[in-house]
């Protein structure tokens, strides 16, 4: 829905031959502005990180003397190559278990929906809004008591629990919007629900499915709060969560903390640029149901 | 757990139509999720209400202090103090995205084309897909005594007034507003602009032929037709604002003094560096419970009519 509106609004523009009337033209001045005020915190690091390691640079100044080895010195100096790894597997542990769970409790609830389901979900919506400050402390003692403390589990397992609010909310949407006559024909069938969900409804909710894994995907590699409090040491965390203790490590260093930063955070934004559409329908998606 | 297979008993014994079979599969859709809920969501919630009720360094033997560390949040000054703050960033987490990306969503309606309308809606969108962490590092710099924010305001002229932004007393909140309000502004807008593009445009050219202001257009038309979105930005935003953390403990670790700390910094800090987590825990319900109560009223508001 939001995809079409979006390209909706990208087609209804005047063709390249007609001249742009003073709202358009005003309002591209007002997106230049709001672009470049986006951009300027990465254009201010991307100009500290090129000065020379330990110098104090002013914030915007193109360096006579690029010095692009402050990259490399970061990534070696911060183990990014471990940290990446680290990363991608708590991402990898949490995303598919998360929407897979997710996906098929929506569509028990939609669909299926036993005597009793509906005040199940109600307990999952309640968590919708739920601050993960708010149980980081007795999550602490709990993870404790299972003796995952300063494991990849610490941070994988309560993840996939504190998504499930969402992760319902949004496929449980989208399997009541699925017509009935679908699953009834599989029914008439003799296909069990196993078997409708897997051949009828999954490949029906793929878009839904692709959407909840991308959000998933950046709120686990971006999440700081837990790694920080459940794992002590910082090459076992995510990418997010690794970077605060740098900016103890190198929080003199202006060039290497820019540099590293730039590099911490350039997976996502490529993530992003690549798949682009997806993520901003998500995105824009996600907001809006959520 | 035990009450769901109770429910899931009566209800076999109950239903001859869809058969036990079709209710235990049902429940087997639903069950995995509502494990890993209860046990990593619905438990630490219960256990965050107990914990508030007890005076407990997370090693000993704990007290039990009934309601009084909630006296001590909702009384003492500095945790007023804190949660004034979360208060205050909502102004600015809040309101400068909305106003802008309703600004921009008026400007625009219908222009944004082509090439130039990919182009901006992927770069506001970078903000999104960042650490927020990253966000904090990189605004760090830009409040920098010689950083761009100063070497900007020197340049038309306001030298005076430059400073190290985030450690002033009186403009460090304000600074960490302005570092959520550029995280969200992206998102914001680009929510409001999709809106705008599907308000029926007749009601504009009717409008205009009746001789309505810009202003009354916007009144009357944008505002109402953009009800929804604009919920949905206030709820994202709020929720952003008053359970902020990433941001605050990279740009100010709640300083100078208190002036910028949030609950949920606060929350860490007296839970593992203070060990009170009675008082952690007090502040902690206070905090889930300020969420909801802000929360429903903005849902109520924006979704009922449609």
């Amino acid at each position: 829905m939001t995809e079409a509106a979006l390209s909706g609004a990208v087609s209804r523009r005047h063709s390249p031959a007609a001249p742009l009337p003073v709202g358009a033209i005003s309002a591209r001045i007002i997106l230049l502005g709001l672009m470049l005020v986006t951009l300027m915190p990465f254009v201010t690091m991307f100009s500290a990180a090129l000065a020379p390691s330990g110098t104090y640079p002013p914030g915007l100044q193109w360096p006579s003397n690029p010095q692009w080895q402050n990259f490399a010195d970061a990534f070696v100096s911060a183990k990014m190559d471990k940290l990446l790894l680290s990363s991608t597997l708590i991402a990898l542990g949490v995303v598919p278990v998360a929407v897979l769970i997710g996906t098929m409790a929506g569509f028990g609830l939609a669909k299926l929906a036993p005597r009793g389901s509906k005040v199940i979900y109600l307990l999952f919506v309640l968590g919708l809004t739920l601050p993960f400050e708010g149980i980081i402390t007795p999550l602490y003692y709990e993870v404790r008591a299972m003796g995952l403390l300063n494991t990849k589990f610490a941070i994988i397992l309560p993840l996939i629990g504190l998504y499930m609010p969402f992760s319902i909310f949004w496929m449980r949407a989208h399997f009541v919007n699925v017509p009935a006559e679908m699953s009834e024909a599989a029914e008439i069938d003799g296909a069990s629900a196993w078997q409708q969900f897997w051949l009828v409804q999954v490949p029906i909710a793929r878009p839904a499915i692709l959407s909840l894994a991308i959000l998933q995907f950046l709120w686990t590699w971006n999440q700081f709060l837990l790694p920080i409090v459940l794992v002590e040491i910082p090459l076992e965390r995510t990418m997010a969560g690794a970077l605060g203790a740098f900016q103890g490590q190198w929080g003199t260093n202006i060039p290497l903390l820019c540099a590293g930063s730039l590099i911490i955070l350039a997976p996502t934004v490529i993530l992003f640029l690549v798949f682009q559409k997806q993520f901003v329908a998500a995105l824009l998606q996600g907001a809006v149901k959520g | 757990m035990t009450s769901i297979s109770g429910q899931n008993a009566q209800r076999v014994s109950r239903s001859p139509s869809s058969g036990g079979r079709g209710t235990f599969v049902a429940w087997a859709f639903i069950l995995p999720a509502f494990a890993f809920y209860a046990t990593f969501v619905l438990v630490p919630v219960g256990m965050s209400i107990y914990y508030s009720l007890l005076r407990w360094d997370g090693i000993g033997k704990a007290q039990f202090r009934g309601l009084s560390n909630y006296l001590v949040v909702l009384s003492e000054s500095d945790f007023l103090q804190i949660l004034g703050n979360a208060f205050q960033l909502v102004v600015y987490f809040t309101v400068i995205p909305v106003a802008i990306g309703l600004g921009v969503a008026s400007a625009i309606r219908n222009h944004l084309g082509g090439r130039f309308g990919v182009a901006a809606r992927t770069i506001l969108f970078i903000p999104q897909v960042i650490p927020l962490v990253a966000a904090g590092i990189a605004w760090t710099w830009m409040f920098a005594s010689n950083g761009v924010v100063n070497q900007a305001l020197q340049l038309i002229g306001l030298g005076g007034i430059t400073r190290g932004w985030l450690g002033d007393f009186d403009f460090a909140l304000p600074a960490v507003g302005v570092i959520g309000a550029w995280v969200l502004l992206g998102l914001c807008t680009m929510l409001l602009v999709t809106g705008i593009a599907r308000i029926d445009p007749s009601l504009y050219e009717a409008a205009k032929i009746d001789g309505a202001s810009p202003w009354h257009e916007f009144r009357w038309i944008t505002l109402p037709g953009l009800r929804q979105e604009i919920g949905v930005c206030v709820t994202v935003t709020v929720i952003a604002a008053l359970a902020s953390f990433d941001i605050v403990y990279i740009a100010t670790g709640g300083g100078p003094g208190i002036q910028t700390t949030v609950p949920g910094l606060e929350i860490y800090r007296l839970a593992f560096a203070h060990r009170q987590v009675g008082l952690a825990s007090a502040l902690a319900v206070v905090l889930m419970v300020l969420v909801i109560v802000c929360v429903l009223p903005i849902q109520w508001l924006t979704r009922q009519p449609k």
